[in-house]
């Protein structure tokens, strides 16, 4: 017979997985026991070429109101912006940084084709874009509007809107008025697409504080969010229809695309295939929104499983994660150690088969800390699409943090939250400040690795807008990183010179000549992945039109299949690689 | 189950029925209803596996433990409690869910292990956020924001909350915190020269109702007696001060302080006062009544005698 222990022996016996939990708690807190798969060769380096290519912007925050001094490290803490466009048509990808206090330029770097970059904005006339009165620049987007075939540039603002008609691809004329976009939108992001199909490139802006808020003259305090996690009280975005002759038209309620949920940034693909494109929506404060596009007659809003968890979205990058031939998105989020664990989304589209998106995001990826812009491109030419993410909100003091200021406010009745006034004064205290980038290197099922450190992603910036681009044409995905009131950051890339690539420069003739909205898909033996032409994708930002595949070893392509905005599809069968290829969309 | 709650004469007022209910009943539907009202309205839950793994934790620890302890399975209703509080409060980073099953696990055998006179010292709940906040701040946190910071999840909350306090004769601890709370942070916020909203602020969150209605209140946790049970709370809310004018002063405390003073501060003072009660208490003179077997939550007690003095914990 086995004698039952005493009570002092079992409770003994109870306390010892009882202390062996606080230890694995100790233990599991630096990290998961077992460690990730090997990532000493990511099959790539970066290279800080910053300074070696001559670009010295810096950006500069805006100021306020003094009614929201209190606050104004926060509400400032936008407006750097990187955006990709070839707007002089020598084939090499220009670049365009916005500033945010007035009387600082913007700056469009012009690509000198050898490696080094020269700013040309001024003669352009695309710098004096912050003054008072009309507002200070948040960020571009560049599209062919009147399709002319130069590139065309939206600057949104907190403010009016400017849209500069590129002339004769060395100068620009604001022709805002004449296109009916002069409106006041305190707006972070915008895009271009072709809703209707009709062959004319139609205007998305989003909108974060209300329309009717001028943030240097304000009447009021409260223009904050009303809840920290379902803020509804924000600015109207705007859907604005190229009616043609270089004219907009409103058409936000007609569509039912007026989401006021504090919009910071929108992306736009057919996410259900049936041919036309739908609207992705990152909302800060909130939970993500998906439009649907019924034949562009109207908008319909679906939750698509989006609605599983309201966070606070910075940004909306669209990639093919696991080269199933499907556009995912990935959503950047806030994460604070011991206080806020939103977890970035990283959602695999299901739309076709269950009209879902399903979040798949767990481990080092959830996580990146306080996240902005992000972006899925081939950094190593494997085949499979890595991830850069920029970090970090507020850089002041590095020795405090505002966090548990924040979190007096955050939980609080909206009443309190929504106004300004009422928040905490951040004086010099930073908030997330001093955050590395992340970049994760896709190891299909078995998850993502951050390689930033590996990779040489050093920086601690407060990154903003993060833009991909081959700026010297040579196969290799470089990264530009727009940081708040701080310089800009340009890695040069080096991927593993084994591996093959393709890239594709489309032109449309019944599409939008910047054939914005054009997917690809490249096949080739196992591989099968897709990309997206796109007309503003990230937060404040703007990849290179040209679309870049890495291979691998494969050397060949079995067929490209292009599907065209205007509904056309289009294949190209065994192109060559290692080279750029320009498709022109079939007249008919 | 008692009989009070089975058992209801056919011939007694529903006002009746309803006041004979067992509490701890009560308790157990209203803490659901708030996670299914907070999940459907602002899908707190993140993942109803969070929800699965935190209830198949607490209950199965508390069912092997109390079997283990006391030879026989107790009634698994406070075990579930903890199991939605849980779910309701810690936010685990990524899709981790192991800080949800050690969450579990230590509310649970916590009452087994850190006891004193046959008494568990700590609301489970509140140790084992608190704890795994000290020991594993870089993955967990407290879910303190997605409630929407409406009035509505706020009326819920009171309105339930003063059911449940009044029933359980808790409401004065309740009461005595806030008004400390109040009186403390605006004093605060005056010495240190700082408006006095934004320290007022965070009691207007419903996460600060739970703690103020749900935790703080614990009958099996707090002191015997109606005056010391307010001294208590005024001393919580006092220590919850000092977190706070450590924090505004910058002190490096660990991540917990700053991140849940109010967590910390019952996880600090609510073990000494329950041990500094029991030692003056003295030694029961017969078998206490298993607190491990007894609800978090004690069944109806005559008026006028407090919880604490009815034997119930």
């Amino acid at each position: 017979m086995i004698h039952r222990p005493t009570q002092p022996v079992r409770r003994a016996i109870i306390a010892v997985p009882f202390l062996a939990a606080i230890g694995l708690a100790f233990r599991l807190n630096s990290g998961p026991i077992r460690a990730p798969a090997d990532a000493a060769n990511p099959g790539f380096v970066f290279n800080d070429a910053t300074k070696a290519a001559g670009i010295t912007f810096v950006h500069h925050r805006p100021s306020f109101d003094s009614k929201i001094t209190n606050v104004e490290p926060h509400v400032a803490a936008l407006g750097a912006s990187v955006s990709v466009a070839d707007f002089d048509g020598d084939g090499w990808p220009d670049l365009y940084f916005t500033n945010s206090r007035f009387g600082e330029p913007n700056a469009l770097y012009r690509n000198k084709g050898d490696g080094t970059f020269e700013d040309v904005a001024a003669s352009a006339g695309v710098a004096d874009l912050n003054r008072p009165g009309e507002g200070v620049s948040m960020g571009s987007v560049w599209g062919d509007f009147d399709n002319d075939g130069r590139e065309d540039l939206l600057v949104y603002r907190y403010g009016y809107l400017a849209l500069l008609k590129n002339v004769d691809g060395k100068r620009f004329e604001d022709v805002t008025q004449a296109a009916g976009l002069h409106r006041w939108v305190n707006s972070n992001g915008a895009i271009w697409f072709d809703y209707d199909r009709d062959g004319l490139l139609d205007l998305y802006v989003t909108a974060y504080f209300r329309s009717d808020i001028d943030l240097w003259h304000l009447t009021t305090t409260r223009i904050m969010h009303n809840s920290f996690e379902f803020a509804d009280n924000g600015g109207k975005n705007l859907l604005f229809h190229n009616v043609g002759g270089g004219r907009f038209e409103d058409v936000t309620d007609k569509l039912g695309v007026g989401s006021t949920r504090w919009t910071l940034a929108a992306a736009s693909a057919d996410f259900d295939e049936d041919g036309w494109p739908d609207l992705y929506l990152a909302n800060d404060y909130g939970p993500e929104e998906l439009f649907l596009n019924d034949h562009g007659r109207r908008f319909v809003p679906v939750t698509a499983g989006l609605a599983s968890e309201s966070k606070s979205g910075m940004a909306v990058a669209l990639g093919d994660v696991f080269n199933r031939g499907r556009l995912d998105a990935f959503v950047t989020n806030i994460s604070e150690r011991g206080y806020l664990f939103q977890n970035n989304n990283l959602r695999l589209n299901r739309m076709v088969d269950s009209k879902r998106f399903v979040n798949v995001a767990e481990g080092e990826v959830a996580d990146a800390g306080w996240a902005w812009g992000a972006q899925f491109g081939d950094l190593n030419n494997d085949g499979m699409n890595e991830l850069f993410v920029a970090n970090g909100f507020i850089s002041a003091d590095p020795n405090t943090s505002y966090w548990y200021a924040m979190s007096k406010i955050a939980g609080a009745n909206g009443r309190f939250f929504e106004d300004a006034a009422t928040w905490p004064p951040f004086g010099n205290t930073s908030l997330s400040g001093f955050e590395r980038s992340r970049v994760y290197l896709n190891r299909g099922v078995a998850g993502w690795t951050d390689v930033a450190a590996r990779v040489g992603a050093t920086d601690t910036y407060d990154g903003r807008a993060v833009a991909f681009a081959d700026l010297e044409n040579r196969g290799a995905i470089d990264v530009i990183v727009a940081n708040q009131n701080q310089p800009v950051t340009l890695y040069r890339t080096t991927p593993d010179s084994a591996n093959h690539w393709v890239a594709f420069h489309l032109i449309g003739t019944r599409s939008n000549r910047s054939a914005i909205g054009a997917e690809v898909v490249v096949e080739s033996g196992d591989l099968r992945q897709r990309r997206i032409v796109d007309g503003g994708m990230g937060f404040a930002s703007q990849n290179d039109r040209r679309l870049h595949f890495g291979l691998g070893r494969r050397e060949w392509v079995d067929r490209v299949v292009i599907h065209w905005p205007s509904g056309a599809e289009q294949v190209v069968q065994h192109p060559l690689v290692d080279r750029l290829l320009t498709v022109t969309e079939p007249a008919r | 189950m008692t009989e009070l709650a089975t058992a209801p004469s056919a011939s007694l007022s529903w006002k009746e029925r309803a006041r004979r209910i067992d509490p701890r009943y009560l308790i157990a539907f209203l803490i659901t209803l708030v996670l299914v009202v907070a999940q459907v309205r602002y899908h707190v839950v993140g993942g109803y596996e969070r929800l699965a793994v935190a209830l198949l934790t607490c209950t199965v620890a508390e069912a092997l433990l109390s079997w283990f302890d006391r030879g026989k399975v107790v009634n698994l209703q406070s075990a579930y409690i903890s199991g939605i509080s849980l779910t309701l409060l810690e936010k685990p980073q990524g899709a981790a869910l192991w800080p949800i099953a050690l969450g579990g696990w230590l509310a649970i055998s916590s009452k087994y292990v850190l006891r004193y006179r046959e008494n568990h010292l700590w609301n489970p709940t509140n140790f084992a956020i608190v704890t795994l906040l000290l020991a594993a701040p870089e993955r967990i946190s407290v879910l303190s924001h997605q409630w929407g910071n409406d009035l509505a999840t706020n009326l819920v909350i009171w309105t339930f909350g003063l059911v449940i306090a009044s029933r359980v004769r808790v409401l004065h601890i309740t009461l005595t915190y806030v008004a400390s709370f109040f009186v403390l942070n605006t004093l605060r916020s005056v010495v240190l020269g700082q408006p006095i909203l934004p320290e007022i602020a965070p009691i207007t969150g419903p996460m600060y109702q739970l703690f103020v209605f749900f935790m703080i209140t614990d009958p099996r946790t707090v002191v015997r007696g109606r005056r010391p049970q307010m001294i208590v709370a005024v001393i919580i809310a006092l220590v919850e001060a000092m977190i706070r004018l450590a924090s505004d002063q910058g002190w490096p405390l660990p991540t917990a302080f700053n991140a849940a003073p109010a967590l910390v501060a019952l996880w600090l003072v609510g073990p000494v006062a329950k041990w500094i009660d029991l030692r003056h208490a003295g030694p029961r003179k017969q078998a206490p009544v298993p607190s491990l077997e007894a609800p978090a939550v004690p069944p109806p007690v005559a008026r006028g005698s407090s919880p604490a003095a009815s034997g119930a914990r």
